[in-house]
């Protein structure tokens, strides 16, 4: 054998942020155009939050110059953060878009709070049958979603293209392999479709496609001072008087921001500087926790995403 | 959106792909998930609470203190597996290289019974990175897995030797096992082999390079190589091609077409052909959201306008025009990897979905199975879950199909079962074997089936009528033809044994014999209705899937299912020709009703209890044909 010098070194031309972007981008207006294509009542499901919104730019960009071709929903538990519900408003308006509103009302009338149920059966009656009833309502058969596989080990076997059974229900061994860019779209009787067009984006993905292209977000993901009180260890912001305060609570002013927006009793806000996207995207590489350790939904079990999945959560 | 600055006069400028697409493959025992663990652990591309966890659970037969990474379990994913302790389906992963890209890793489980899981990962797969236990040596599966690359298209092979620190880190024990290696590869077509030494456990070869323990070694660590390694050159000069997902269209009469290109690269100016109907035209514009694009290439998702009205939908595939241009065909040879739980049948009617494309297809005949592990071709009739190989099919009406080697995208469909909606089968397009012919066009008669049903004085029509052997399809059929003709109905009955006797004497009663059995008398039937006449077809017709593709020959309303329904008990005891009996002694292996099921009906336009008068039904029958008028 020729003798390889030991001091080998190999020529390393870098990639740059905004060529892994495109790519993805152009993953997920595939995804879109074959929703909006091959299904006959599709809905983008919206939830105001980082990913929600860049699912709506993309959206934009996929049907340009023609309108979005499909209505958008929001479940809307009641108990959103009032800046997420303004926002809904403005984006509305300025989108033109055909906005939905799901909501589970015979548990609102039951007088179902954050405080007065588990969050597990909390997050079914507010959001999962609220969705289930939504979709049912307005008949859509594919729902797309902003649900990416880096946020829980379950969602690593999502596939882009989530078959739903009759009843919404996820059923780990129903799932269509998918090769190449084809996809078999074909439903039966009360099935269902869900699709998810930025299923391989990571959330750092999600905030360096929002500042590469400038998409719109609520404020609330920038830090601010706000009036919060430190529940059980994670600061939880006073955003109404519908708050119940537990003995020896006081709302403090703190310079907090949050990771995930959801309904605000359950969304812990982290204590940051971030006031704009710069900073913020220095201080993810700088903590590295999973954007759902901050979400006190998932909390409850070891494998709590995928049993809720099987009863027809997102 | 902007364009990549890859240029089709400068594709050699010094860019390396920002994305790479990997299959990860061998089975646990090689230590794969350690690999993959350990190299998204040390790129920073796991959270660091899912390595925390990693850190403290431990599953059964774990050796690996708390307090250490468990690799394996980062790539652990459903609850389900995670309690039996194996991988169950394909996983998808992110690993961020430290100089920038970006790879998808598609994590393949490593069982044999996996093999469709196996595919399904390779199908998008640029590189792949296989696993081989150094004390263990090259298994079946270590062949099965090269040889599903080669079939899928992965071209980049990186050979992990796995398990260096059992074998004494031994150089020759290396080279014998990286030799077996490519020289199978070669054998499969698969030039770009590099094969690296490594122990996923201590971390040698996998991030950085282990001089201390495999001084004989001058290669890169794997990660290294996944660092620089390159998908074969982006050739630009490749046919475009474009299959058109939808048709956008917007004020001021604006009308562009939207998809993603499959092949090759489109400007302005550049001359385009619809390949399904040969149309030709300009293309005007490339349309963004932020404005007009000067160029696009493939992978891109693109809205092109073009300069004239061409009659264009979701489906059709614009291609280059001329020597680039793909032409439709009704006929295929192809690899089928077959994932359907139940095995393919010869005959039977499936969709085939290729990108936006679905058009019916039916397998006419099977060349051969392909031993996996050996890479021997045996004869083969039918394909079952996992097996692969070779056959042709026809489709309903000429499709552009590319050869997969030269393009995944237009070249890889599906097949989809009709009733169940499954995906049954990967196809991987290898030649034409009949070009549409341009020569015949469907002729457009004079004489119209209007004019004929005004002679006729009614509609032409098909009752179809399905039930078991004795059920008694022919004795209301008979009755029913009786009333009809005394009303001055023209009718004609299609017997299941009365065509058997001619048309159809070259076929068996095996599920493929029966759906091509079907497939004729709908046909038949079909000429006949446009003739004018009333026909009822008396034809066991067992299978739900069959009888669903008659069923589509026809427009809604000329075709009426009509289901005989008598207990297989009471058709056993009638037995009119003597068939049950036979069955029970063993003599018909492919009875409906004992050898082989009979799938009813699940909605049947009319449902005759076949224990009833027959007077009675075929009046019934008659009134319905009779009304419907």
């Amino acid at each position: 054998m020729v003798p390889i010098p030991a001091e080998q070194t190999i020529a390393e031309p870098t990639v740059s942020e905004d060529a892994v972007l495109e790519v993805l981008e152009a993953e997920a207006i595939h995804v879109f155009r074959e929703t909006a294509a091959a299904f006959q009542n599709p809905v983008l499901l919206y939830s105001i939050g980082k990913d929600s919104s860049v699912l709506l730019h993309l959206a934009v960009k996929a049907f340009a110059p023609a309108p979005l071709p499909f209505p958008v929903m929001h479940i809307d538990t009641g108990w959103k953060f009032k800046e997420m519900i303004e926002f809904r408003t403005r984006m509305a308006e300025e989108l033109g878009l055909d906005l939905r509103i799901a909501q589970n009302k015979e548990a609102i009338a039951e007088g179902v709070t954050p405080f007065t149920h588990g969050t597990h059966e909390y997050t079914r009656l507010m959001k999962t049958v609220a969705l289930r009833e939504g979709l049912d309502r307005y008949g859509f058969d594919a729902a797309i979603g902003g649900a990416r596989r880096d946020e829980e080990r379950s969602r690593a076997k999502e596939r882009i293209f989530s078959l739903r059974e009759p009843g919404h229900r996820w059923d780990a061994r129903k799932q269509r392999p998918e090769f190449w860019r084809t996809t078999n779209t074909r439903l039966n009787e009360g099935q269902t479709m869900r699709s998810f067009p930025i299923s391989n984006w990571t959330e750092l993905d999600v905030w360096r496609y929002i500042r590469k292209e400038n998409v719109q977000i609520p404020d609330l993901y920038f830090a601010k001072p706000r009036p919060v009180v430190d529940r059980d260890g994670t600061w939880i912001m006073v955003d109404d008087d519908r708050l119940p305060l537990r003995e020896g609570e006081t709302p403090e002013m703190r310079t907090v921001r949050f990771r995930t927006l959801g309904c605000y009793p359950l969304s812990g806000a982290v204590e940051s500087e971030a006031a704009d996207l710069d900073t913020l995207i220095y201080e993810m590489g700088a903590s590295k926790m999973s954007e759902r350790s901050g979400r006190l939904i998932d909390g409850e079990g070891g494998s709590s995403m995928e049993a809720k999945k099987a009863e027809g959560y997102f | 959106m902007t364009t990549p600055t890859i240029d089709a006069t400068s594709a050699e400028v010094d860019t390396i792909a920002p994305v790479v697409r990997m299959v990860a493959c061998g089975s646990v025992d090689d230590g794969k998930s350690t690999l993959i663990g350990r190299m998204l652990a040390e790129t920073d591309s796991v959270p660091i609470d899912q390595l925390e966890y990693a850190r403290t659970t431990r599953r059964g037969g774990s050796t690996i203190p708390v307090g250490e990474v468990d690799y394996s379990l980062l790539t652990d994913g459903l609850e389900a597996e995670r309690e039996q302790g194996i991988t169950i389906d394909v996983a998808y992963r992110h690993m961020d290289l430290p100089n920038g890209r970006r790879i998808i890793i598609a994590d393949a489980p490593g069982h044999e019974q996996y093999t469709r899981n196996m595919a399904v990962a390779a199908s998008t797969a640029n590189i792949a990175v296989l696993l081989v236990d150094a004390a263990r040596g090259l298994r079946p599966q270590t062949y099965r897995h090269l040889t599903v690359c080669a079939l899928m298209g992965v071209t980049g092979i990186i050979v992990a030797i796995n398990k260096m620190d059992l074998v004494g880190y031994e150089h020759a024990t290396f080279e014998e096992l990286a030799g077996g290696v490519k020289a199978a590869a070669a054998r499969l077509g698969l030039e770009d082999v590099t094969a690296i030494p490594v122990s996923a456990v201590t971390g040698a070869n996998v991030i950085e390079t282990a001089p201390d323990k495999m001084p004989w070694y001058h290669g890169g660590s794997v990660l290294e190589v996944l660092e620089s390694w390159n998908p074969p050159d982006v050739d630009n000069a490749q046919p475009f091609r474009l299959p058109v997902q939808v048709v956008v269209r917007a004020d001021g009469n604006f009308r562009g077409y939207a998809g993603t290109i499959a092949n090759g690269t489109v400007r302005p100016g550049d001359k385009i052909a619809v390949a399904d109907s040969g149309q030709t035209a300009t293309v005007a514009s490339i349309v963004t959201y932020e404005g007009e694009q000067e160029f696009a290439q493939s992978g891109e998702p693109v809205t092109i306008t073009l300069d004239r009205e061409v009659d264009v939908t979701r489906g059709d595939l614009l291609s280059a025009p001329g020597e680039g241009q793909v032409q439709p065909a009704d006929k295929y040879a192809a690899d089928l990897v077959w994932i359907g739980e139940q095995p393919m049948a010869q005959g039977r009617s499936y969709l085939l979905y290729c990108g936006p494309k679905i058009v019916p297809a039916t397998i006419t005949a099977v060349r051969h199975r392909l031993d996996v592990v050996e890479g021997h071709k045996h004869a083969a009739r039918r394909f079952e879950m996992n097996d692969i190989g070779r056959v042709e099919f026809a489709t309903d009406s000429p499709i552009p199909l590319d050869p997969y080697d030269e393009c995944r995208e237009t070249g890889g469909f599906l097949l989809v079962d009709r009733v169940t909606s499954d995906t049954v089968a990967a196809g991987l397009t290898r030649y034409a074997l009949r070009r549409g012919d341009p020569n015949i066009h469907p002729h457009t008669y004079d004489v119209s089936e209007e004019d004929r049903s005004r002679l006729m004085g009614h509609d032409g029509k098909v009752i179809w009528m399905t039930g078991l052997s004795g059920s008694g399809k022919s004795t209301v059929a008979d009755a029913t033809v009786a009333a009809l003709h005394a009303q001055g109905v023209h009718t004609f009955v299609l017997d299941g044994d009365n065509v058997r006797h001619g048309l159809n004497r070259d076929l068996g009663f095996t599920p493929s014999g029966r759906a091509e059995n079907v497939r004729r008398v709908a046909e038949v039937a079909k000429l006949m209705k446009q003739a004018g006449l009333v026909v009822i077809v008396a034809l066991v017709s067992p299978y739900r899937a069959d009888r669903r593709a008659a069923a589509q020959i026809f427009d809604e309303g000329d075709f009426l299912e009509v289901f005989v329904d008598t207990p297989l008990a009471v058709a056993q005891e009638r037995d009119p020709k003597g068939l049950y009996k036979k069955a029970a002694e063993g003599d018909l292996p492919n009875m409906t009703g004992v050898g082989q099921d009979y799938e009813a009906p699940e909605n049947p336009d009319v449902r005759l209890d076949g224990q009833a008068d027959v007077a009675e039904n075929a009046a019934l029958l008659s009134q319905l044909i009779l009304g419907d008028d």
